[in-house]
C-alpha cells in the first residue's frame, strides 16, 4: 500500500484529507516533524490561511528543508490550496518568502466580485490526458476557499484554469510537482477520483524507484 | 463559473439531530452523519451543524460528531453555537470542520472575530447575524441583530454590525431573518439586499424558505451567494435536487449531481 505523508503545521482541517487517502486505498501518515517523514511514498502539503504563519508553523516544526530536499530529489508531491501556493517564491498576502520551488508569487485574486472565493467552481482543463485529471470531465465543479491565487512565470505549467472575476490556475503540475487550488478532499466523488490519481501516479513513481536510482534513500533525514 | 451554493443546516444537540422551535419541543430527529450524508448525495454544497446543546458533556459530543462526520461526507462541513474562544475554534476545526459560525461570542467581543481569522484565516470564519425588522412596512428597512438564539435584542442595526464584522475579519456572513425563520413566507430579500450591497464577502440567506421560487429570489433579489434551509429538507417537501433544477431553470448557476433524481 502507498504511504502518504500530510504535514501537519496547524493550518487546517487534516480529518477529511487522511479520511479521503484512506478511502482511495493509501495509507495516510500525519507529519509532524522530519522524522515522520522517512518511508513515506509520496507527500501532501495542505492548508489554508496565509503564508506568513503557515512557514513559521513549519519552520518551527523543521519541516522547510525536509521538504525542500524532497522537492528536489523529484519525489511525488501535491500541494493543496495554501500548500500550493507555498511551493512558489512569495506571498503578496503577507510579504512571506515561501518555498522558492517554483517561480512565480501568489497574488490576490484580481477582480473577484467577492472574497474569498467560496464554493463550488468550474475546473477547465488547459491540457488534456495528464494523469492528475484522469477520469475528470472538464469543467468538473470542485470546492474553493481562497482570496489568493498563484500567479506562475512559466504558463506551462498550468495544468487547468478557473474563472472568478479573472481566470487563475486551478492546477499545475511541474514534473513531479502538483498543485491544486481546490479542495479535492471536500470535492465530493470528483475530489476523490483527483485523489486516487494522486496515489496511482505516486505507485508509478515508486515501481520505478524500486527498479532504479534508488531516489528514497538520498532525501535527508 | 462559480456555482450558487444550497445549504442544508441540521440542529444538533448532545450527538444527535434535534428538531424545535425556539430551543422549546425538541425532538430527536436522528443521526446527523446519516442525515448529511444522504444530503452530500443528493447534491448539498455544504453542511451546517448548529450546535444548541447546553452543556459541556454536549460539547464533548460535539468534536465527535465533527470528526465522524468528516470521516464519512467529503463536502465542506461548517460548525456553528458555541464557539467564545480561539481554542474552541481550533478544537472544532482539529475534529474536521472547514469553518465555524461566530454570533453572541462575537457580539459580546468583537475582537474575537479579528484572533479567529489572524489564526486560521478569515475562510474559516463565518459570522451569523440574526435580524428582525423594526421599521414599519413601506419605510426603509431597519433591523436590529439579536443573539442567544434570537432571544435577546443587542440594539445593534444588523446592516452595521455585517460591515464591522466583515471589517473584523468575517470571511462570510450567515443572514437570518427572525421574522421570516420557520414562517415559510420566504427569505427577508430587503435584508440580504441591505447587507449584501455593502459588504464583498459572500452572504448566506436564512429563514423563512418554504419553495424553489424563494431560493431564486434570494440570491436575484437579495443578492446571496448561497441559500441555506432546515424544515423543508428535514421534511422531505422538497429535495435539495429539485431547489437546484428550479435554480438551474432559472438561470442561476448551480452544481448538479449526476444520477440525482429531481
Amino acid at each position: 500500500m502507498i504511504t502518504i505523508a500530510v504535514a501537519d503545521y496547524g493550518a487546517g482541517n487534516l480529518v477529511s484529507i487522511a479520511r479521503a487517502l484512506e478511502v482511495v486505498g493509501a495509507q495516510p501518515v500525519v507529519v509532524r516533524d522530519a522524522e515522520a517523514l522517512r518511508g513515506a511514498d509520496a507527500l501532501i502539503v495542505p492548508g489554508v490561511g496565509a503564508a506568513g504563519p503557515a512557514m513559521d508553523r513549519l519552520r518551527r516544526r523543521g519541516l522547510v528543508e525536509p521538504i525542500r530536499a524532497w522537492i528536489a530529489a523529484g519525489r511525488p508531491f501535491l500541494g493543496i490550496c495554501l500548500g500550493l501556493q507555498l511551493l512558489f517564491d512569495g506571498s503578496d498576502e503577507d510579504g512571506a518568502l515561501t518555498l522558492g520551488a517554483l517561480a512565480g508569487r501568489t497574488v490576490r485574486l484580481d477582480g473577484a466580485p467577492t472574497l474569498p472565493h467560496i464554493g463550488w467552481n468550474s475546473v477547465d482543463q488547459l491540457v488534456a490526458g495528464h494523469p492528475l485529471l484522469a477520469g475528470i470531465e472538464p469543467g468538473t465543479a470542485f470546492y474553493f476557499v481562497h482570496s489568493y491565487v498563484v500567479a506562475p512565470r512559466d504558463p506551462a505549467i498550468v495544468l487547468a484554469e478557473s474563472e472568478h472575476g479573472s481566470r487563475f490556475p486551478a492546477a499545475i503540475a511541474a514534473g513531479n510537482l502538483l498543485g491544486v487550488q481546490f479542495h479535492p478532499e471536500r470535492s465530493g466523488p470528483d475530489g476523490l477520483r483527483l485523489l486516487a490519481n494522486f496515489v496511482a501516479i505516486a505507485a508509478g513513481s515508486v515501481a520505478g524507484v524500486s527498479q532504479g536510482a534508488g531516489a528514497r534513500a538520498e532525501v535527508p533525514a | 463559473m462559480l456555482s450558487r451554493r444550497v445549504i442544508p443546516c441540521l440542529d444538533v444537540a448532545g450527538g444527535r439531530v434535534v428538531k424545535g422551535t425556539r430551543f422549546v419541543d425538541l425532538v430527536d430527529a436522528g443521526d446527523p452523519v446519516e442525515l448529511a450524508a444522504r444530503y452530500a448525495a443528493e447534491g448539498a454544497d455544504e453542511i451546517v451543524y448548529l450546535d444548541i446543546s447546553a452543556t459541556p458533556e454536549g460539547r464533548g459530543t460535539l468534536l465527535e460528531l465533527v470528526e465522524r462526520t468528516a470521516r464519512t461526507v467529503f463536502i465542506p462541513l461548517t460548525v456553528g453555537g458555541g464557539v467564545r474562544a480561539v481554542h474552541e475554534m481550533r478544537d472544532v476545526l482539529r475534529a474536521g470542520a472547514d469553518k465555524i459560525s461566530l454570533n453572541s461570542a462575537a457580539v459580546a467581543d468583537p475582537t474575537l472575530i479579528t484572533r479567529c481569522a489572524a489564526r486560521f484565516g478569515r475562510q474559516a470564519l463565518v459570522v451569523a447575524i440574526d435580524a428582525a425588522r423594526e421599521s414599519p412596512a413601506g419605510e426603509p428597512g431597519r433591523w436590529i441583530a439579536y443573539v442567544r438564539g434570537g432571544r435577546e435584542r443587542t440594539g445593534l442595526d444588523a446592516v452595521a454590525w455585517a460591515e464591522r464584522a466583515v471589517e473584523l475579519g468575517a470571511g462570510e456572513l450567515l443572514v437570518t431573518s427572525i421574522d421570516r425563520d420557520g414562517t415559510g413566507t420566504g427569505f427577508d430579500t430587503e435584508l440580504l439586499r441591505a447587507i449584501s450591497e455593502r459588504v464583498a464577502v459572500p452572504v448566506i440567506a436564512s429563514g423563512g424558505a418554504a419553495g424553489p421560487a424563494d431560493f431564486v429570489r434570494a440570491i436575484r433579489d437579495g443578492g446571496a451567494d448561497a441559500v441555506l434551509a432546515a424544515s423543508i429538507f428535514h421534511r422531505r417537501i422538497h429535495s435539495i435536487g429539485a431547489i437546484k433544477a428550479a435554480m438551474a431553470e432559472a438561470g442561476l448557476a448551480v452544481r448538479i449531481v449526476p444520477g440525482v433524481a429531481a
